[in-house]
């Protein structure tokens, strides 16, 4: 059990830091003030192989652990939840199906242009009445011989409108329940696809979310990813990938909150001495760091077990129910230690507080974490 | 084409911070980082490796072991081969000596065409190694370069001055002295990490660059750090107080008045 970091991983978090500092810190106001979708620093991310990491050099990726990985997304959400989550999706969503279920020709298509970030990646599995309870899928796909027929509609999609890879879940056989549903390569631009409503979000407003409409889309044959039927599968095991990311995202989002408010603290004064200087909000600091510090560990080795090929679900379900509550819990008291300025929007840490929130949400709720959890204790 | 990028590890002296009873700066714990100049000079490098995927970046440094971490992060942006010259004969070595020994290791690496240097470092601020250097390997220079192109066996350079610039041609092998507004440098690649960390990094003592204890180190340098301080403050100034931005500055030209500044 080695808790040390590997030389490569500490110079992924200085480089990750030094670029989220540098190129996201200054549009990041104006980008959630906005909603505007960051293209340029996504670009930039993407030339330094960040859209890539844990994927082979075969197909284009980077070819790093999942540690490194992990890392990268701490320390980007850690200036920004909207680039955390772009990143993420992007890879655990859309790349690492393609990779896990795809042919050697839908490899070969897609990957190369995903993972150098020249194609950007989404995933739809959420439907109007298919959140948690996502086996209740609507959107319906039929076998016209030559071509698939897809209509339907999903819903908070993120990158939906800007991605140009969609991984989409459709029912092919009501009759057989979950194992009637199947995962299908859709590209943006198809006929019959469109983009719906973007929605206005309370945080992570840098990352769109928005509907999409399939209304008889025709989808090729050999767009079909996986085995018929097995769509659920692709969904379920790429959304635990999903979740380390979000974890992730959720610890990066805490740590950003925290460092901002140890910087106020020895700033500001009130009553002759500054803020670190009261014991009770010191002692809550030493609580929110060893939270920050529980979670990190626990993503730390959910993706350490899926490096070594461990089974890790429970691990990564474990990981981002404690990093996402600990991110509302932080976060929130963050804004409580900057007092009247926490509530402002000239200080950063307002928006990490709406950032939070979500990460308790998607890539399954945090009942959905415990049902994970306590279905293994309880099998 | 063969380019040596002369580099240094300096403390980030945003962080500083002086030992008051010892007048020192205090090193430790200070996050230490490639010269801001240094990097420049690095990202010009690499920028004409981009235009011609032939030519060979070394990365020279002299300094303590712990400068094998900078020199990783170079080979990380993307370049060829890290040499560090790290002997505790080199020690306490001030500009002269310094130039001494990284000329030293520049004859032995043997063949280059171009030499790229910072204008200076952030701790010592003197910009006096990288012409030393050029003289003691007999080359032409120029300094402060803030626009470069390669133009056959000739660089064209735009050299700032205070006040404007000049336009010069200078022949290869040559040196030259990069300032920041040069370029901006690029990031370390994730790529560029893991190659970086499979690559060894040489360290070469003095013995092996063939330096003399006249040449080296405390004894060879003809300048000391008698001492560093933080100045004493000046004061705290005076804080111009009025209701309105008119009554401020009116306030403000009197003051300048008074003291016949206007």
């Amino acid at each position: 059990m080695n808790f040390s970091p590997t030389k490569e991983q500490q110079m992924i978090r200085k480089m990750v830091r030094e670029f989220a500092e540098n190129e996201i810190k200054p549009i990041v106001e104006e980008m959630d003030e906005e909603a505007k979708y960051p293209y340029e620093t996504v670009e930039k991310a993407a030339k330094l192989g960040l859209l890539g990491m844990p994927f082979p050099k075969e197909y284009g990726g980077c070819g790093t652990d999942y540690v490194a990985y992990a890392i990268a997304i701490e320390e980007l959400s850690r200036v920004c939840g909207s680039h955390g989550v772009i990143v993420q999706t992007h890879c655990a969503l859309c790349c690492w199906p393609i990779l896990t279920y795809g042919t050697e020709e839908q490899k070969r298509k897609y990957l190369p242009d995903l993972l150098s970030g020249k194609k950007l990646g989404a995933f739809g599995l959420t439907e109007p009445n298919a959140g948690t309870d996502a086996a209740g899928q609507q959107t319906k796909a039929v076998d016209m011989g030559d071509h698939w027929l897809l209509n339907g509609t999903k819903i908070f999609i993120s990158g939906g409108g800007i991605a140009d890879v969609y991984i989409i879940m459709a029912m092919t056989d009501k009759s057989k329940g979950t194992k009637g549903i199947s995962a299908f390569i859709v590209e943006k631009g198809m006929n019959g696809f469109k983009r719906g409503k973007k929605e206005n979000k309370m945080g992570i407003r840098g990352s769109i979310a928005a509907e999409l409409v399939f209304e008889d889309c025709k989808i090729p044959k050999e767009n079909l990813l996986g085995d018929i039927g097995k769509g659920f599968k692709v969904a379920m095991t790429s959304l635990d990938v999903g979740r380390l990311g979000i974890g992730c995202q959720a610890l990066g989002i805490a740590q950003g909150a925290f460092d901002d408010t140890v910087v106020y603290m020895k700033s500001r004064k009130q009553f002759g001495r500054t803020l670190d200087k009261f014991q009770a909000l010191a002692f809550e600091m030493a609580e929110m760091k060893t939270r920050i510090d529980a979670a990190r560990f626990l993503l730390y080795n959910a993706a350490d077990r899926r490096d070594r090929g461990l089974p890790s679900s429970v691990e990564v379900a474990q990981a981002k129910l404690y990093a996402s509550e600990a991110a509302m819990y932080v976060t929130t008291k963050a804004v409580q230690f900057h007092g009247g300025y926490g509530y402002i929007k000239d200080y950063p840490v307002e928006r990490r507080m709406r950032d939070a929130k979500i990460t308790e949400i998607y890539e399954g709720t945090s009942e959905v974490m415990k049902m994970v959890i306590s279905g293994e204790i309880f099998k | 084409m063969n380019i040596i990028v002369c580099v240094k590890q300096v403390p980030d002296t945003n962080e500083v911070r002086i030992d008051p009873v010892k007048n020192t700066l205090i090193r430790d714990g200070v996050p230490s980082i490639l010269n801001p100049d240094d990097a420049n000079a690095l990202e010009e490098a690499l920028k004409i490796k981009d235009e011609n995927p032939d030519t060979y970046v070394t990365v020279l440094t002299m300094g303590p072991p712990q400068a094998k971490e900078m020199l990783a992060e170079c080979l990380a942006m993307g370049a060829d081969e890290g040499i560090l010259l790290s002997d505790r004969a080199l020690g306490g070595s001030d500009t002269w000596a310094t130039s001494n020994a990284l000329a030293k290791g520049i004859k032995k690496i043997g063949n280059y065409d171009l030499i790229f240097a910072g204008r200076q470092a952030i701790d010592g601020d003197t910009a006096q190694v990288g012409p030393q250097l050029a003289e003691k390997l007999d080359i032409p220079q120029v300094t402060y370069v803030k626009e470069c192109r390669i133009s056959g066996k000739d660089i064209i350079v735009k050299r700032a001055l205070e006040n404007g610039y000049e336009n010069i041609k200078i022949q290869m092998p040559c040196l030259l002295t990069a300032i920041k507004e040069l370029n901006n440098p690029r990031y370390m690649s994730v790529l560029g990490i893991y190659r970086a960390c499979r690559q060894e990094v040489s360290v070469w003592s003095a013995k092996d660059i063939a330096i003399s204890e006249e040449e080296a180190g405390l004894e060879a340098s003809p300048t000391n750090v008698f001492k560093s301080f933080t100045p004493a403050p000046k004061g705290k100034g005076i804080t111009i107080e009025g209701d309105t931005p008119k009554e401020i500055i009116s306030s403000l030209i009197g003051k300048l008045k008074e003291k016949h500044i206007i």
